[in-house]
């Protein structure tokens, strides 16, 4: 099969094992046309596609539009602080207005859980979801385990441990579904009152102390504190939170063994994780970045090549 | 389903001898020229003309892969996307004689997709085209081979199958079928 299951990718919990290797293989080889002197290839001249943007994003922004650029798709950019939403539009007018105007596919972000799924169920255009509140954010987690694949040559029976805000976090959802999919073990570490009550039920061990987290993994996937997100308070203090979960070079090298570092980004350098640690050989958080953009054009393409 | 064969391994190999020795009268040393096999099945009988000129001349011609999947004309229009092949150029296609070589050659677009696929790596000197099996009077473009196997008067309904000992075939035969 050379075709998603799904019209949509509006989470990592709708596709398949298929799907995702469908999906890798072909960003191996746009990953190939990226590097070329020419980077662009013009297998979506004739589509029209929507970023659609009700929060805040650089990186997966950006990501997507150079994905979009470099299929030759016409791209148009929506974002709502500066839009009719302020006027008290509904988002349903708000994306048949903007598909009125005869654009094939929508990538969306939004704050509220679900966005994404409720629109699909009114509006015939492939849609793209590009995290929807604390539930999902299907191409930040293929693109992780994109890059642990090609850093560790596969993904199956690799522990991997995310280590973080897991309460506000869409990454962390969509990484154990993907990282599960392909066969890894998953350990979600963080302060207690940062990790769901009951996500063990998803088949992931739970670990509150992050030197154990590091020893036992071979991947750690570091998350950001969603400040943001969270309308009161869940540790006492920045300060108090690095001391006790921030990972530092020195930890890294304590530990004997190699591990990769990983970051969705956007890094709060010194809390999360140290600047040394950020930057030294271990991170492939730069890679990630770039295979960003190969994992949105190989889900780009794959979603407007089905009729 | 009928089946005719219209090249076996014999015949092959003295085919496959005359395209190399056409390829040396015009390329004389071969110092500026590459070989460019198209996924998924040209680059089979790329590898073969590559390994007997090496042969023949002793010149090892940088041979590579080009895939034409992100190419092609009719995404969009077919039920499924084709899978992608991997696209292997590890030399430089600028100021090179390019010769692409692929099995078949019917409509044409998928010439014209390579064409486009190339232009990306550079801008070449020259580009001719190899192909084993010519479908005449089926072309949708105008593109014409310069070196030809075997040209095979054919209609659009049937199918040239090539099967090559390389792609993991009991001997090398090409046949003509009949869809039914």
């Amino acid at each position: 099969m050379s075709k998603l299951s799904q019209k949509h990718l509006l989470g990592i919990k709708d596709i398949t094992r298929e799907d995702i290797e469908l999906i890798f293989e072909t960003a191996d080889n746009f990953k190939d046309v990226i590097n070329r002197p020419i980077k662009k290839v013009p297998s979506l001249r004739d589509v029209t596609i929507a970023n659609v943007f009700f929060e805040n994003s650089t990186r997966t922004r950006l990501s997507f539009e150079l994905a979009q650029k470099r299929l030759s798709a016409d791209v148009i950019n929506f974002s709502a602080s500066n839009s009719s939403v302020k006027k008290g539009e509904t988002l349903l007018d708000t994306v048949n207005n903007i598909l009125a105007m005869k654009v094939d596919m929508i990538v969306m972000r939004h704050a509220s859980v679900g966005a994404p799924h409720y629109l699909s169920r009114h509006i015939q255009a492939n849609i793209v979801n590009a995290g929807d509140g604390t539930h999902e954010h299907p191409t930040q987690a293929l693109l992780d385990a994109f890059s642990i694949r090609e850093k560790l040559g596969t993904v199956s029976g690799k522990k991997i441990a995310i280590i973080g805000d897991i309460l506000h976090s869409r990454v962390a959802l969509s990484n154990i579904f993907a990282l599960q999919k392909l066969g890894a073990k998953i350990m979600v570490c963080g302060p207690p009152t940062l990790l769901p009550k009951f996500i063990g039920q998803l088949g992931v061990e739970v670990e509150y102390d992050v030197r154990k987290a590091l020893l036992w993994c071979d991947v750690a996937n570091v998350l950001r504190i969603q400040l943001e997100r969270q309308q009161i308070k869940y540790f006492p203090s920045l300060r108090e939170y690095s001391l006790y979960y921030g990972i530092t070079r020195k930890m890294l090298d304590s530990l004997k063994k190699q591990i990769v570092i990983m970051h969705p980004g956007p890094i709060n350098r010194g809390v999360e994780l140290s600047s040394d640690a950020a930057d030294s050989p271990h991170s492939i958080i730069l890679d990630q970045v770039e295979n960003g953009v190969a994992i949105r054009m190989a889900v780009l393409y794959l979603l407007a090549g089905s009729k | 389903m009928q089946k005719k064969l219209i090249l076996d391994s014999d015949l092959l190999d003295l085919t496959v001898s005359r395209l190399c020795q056409q390829l040396i009268e015009n390329h004389n040393d071969f110092s500026n020229t590459v070989i460019l096999g198209m996924q998924p099945r040209g680059i089979f009988l790329a590898e073969i003309i590559h390994q007997k000129l090496k042969k023949d001349t002793g010149t090892d011609i940088p041979l590579g892969y080009l895939d034409t999947t992100f190419y092609r004309d009719d995404f969009r229009r077919r039920e499924t996307p084709i899978r992608a092949n991997e696209t292997r150029v590890s030399f430089i296609i600028e100021g090179k004689k390019v010769v692409l070589v692929d099995d078949v050659l019917f409509t044409g677009r998928s010439i014209r997709a390579a064409m486009d696929a190339m232009i990306a790596f550079g801008r070449p000197a020259t580009v001719e085209l190899l192909v084993l099996i010519d479908r005449r009077r089926n072309r949708e473009l105008p593109i014409s081979a310069d070196y030809v196997g075997k040209e095979v008067n054919t209609l659009a309904s049937q199918r040239v199958l090539v099967e090559l000992e390389a792609q993991g075939h009991k001997g090398n035969k090409i046949w003509l079928i009949n869809k039914d």
